[in-house]
């Protein structure tokens, strides 16, 4: 089965990877997310994302398909992480599982990058000066 | 025609509020959030990245019509 989902519990990576588990399968790639203590310069103490669940499960179910279909691999999964998250946390998993791990490769860095292009996720950062910031809103100075 | 508008994350904080309905002419997301703009003055420093309107990826020149809701996502940032 493949899938995504939005979790606001801790994610248990494997599970994730015996989910995946194929015999007709010879690799298996995974990708974690982690919380990181630092952005631009600041020291980070924790994070928030706030997510619209609705159509980030729409939307990444759909990114999913598509990995499976552009590069041909047996089966992928992806869940991301809503609400406060401390460092070192996973934030993110993408699991894909094929035959030959070159396609597995490509197919995990598609789901990934799509991911954070496509779905409407957000991530608060609070740092150790006491400020907290949007991350990316640095670009939002520019014009529609 | 009413159009229902909602905010997400730097967009809500920045206007304060997380949905409004808007009585409005605008035939596009684009021209709404041009509206909406001109509403919130702290709106104008932003640029929208990405755009939903009745809970479906949309494109900032679609047609809108009355009773239709519109989301404004601010730049994205899962991952």
């Amino acid at each position: 089965m493949n899938g995504f989902e939005i979790t606001g519990q801790p994610i248990d990576v494997d599970t994730l990877r015996n989910y995946l588990a194929d015999r007709s399968c010879g690799a298996y790639v995974q990708f974690d997310g982690w919380v990181r203590d630092h952005n631009e310069g600041q020291q980070v103490l924790r994070l928030e994302y706030e997510v619209y669940e609705p159509l980030a499960i729409k939307e990444g179910k759909r990114i999913i398909i598509e990995a499976i279909e552009r590069f041909g691999v047996n089966n992928a999964y992806a869940i991301h992480r809503s609400g406060l998250m401390e460092l070192s946390e996973v934030a993110v998993v993408v699991g894909v599982s094929s035959p030959h791990r070159s396609e597995a490769f490509d197919a995990c860095r598609y789901i990934i990058d799509q991911a954070k292009a496509r779905l409407p996720i957000w991530k608060k950062e609070y740092y150790a000066s006491g400020d907290a910031e949007w991350v990316n809103c640095q670009r939002c100075a520019s014009t529609v | 025609m009413n159009i229902k508008v909602r905010y997400f994350a730097a967009f809500r904080e920045a206007t304060g509020i997380a949905t409004e309905i808007l009585e409005t002419s605008a035939a596009t997301p684009a021209a709404l959030f041009s509206e909406c703009s001109a509403r919130h003055a702290a709106l104008q420093n932003y640029s929208a990245s990405l755009v939903a309107v009745n809970d479906e990826m949309s494109d900032w020149e679609t047609r809108l019509t009355d009773g239709d809701e519109v989301l404004f996502f601010p730049p994205v940032a899962g991952g």
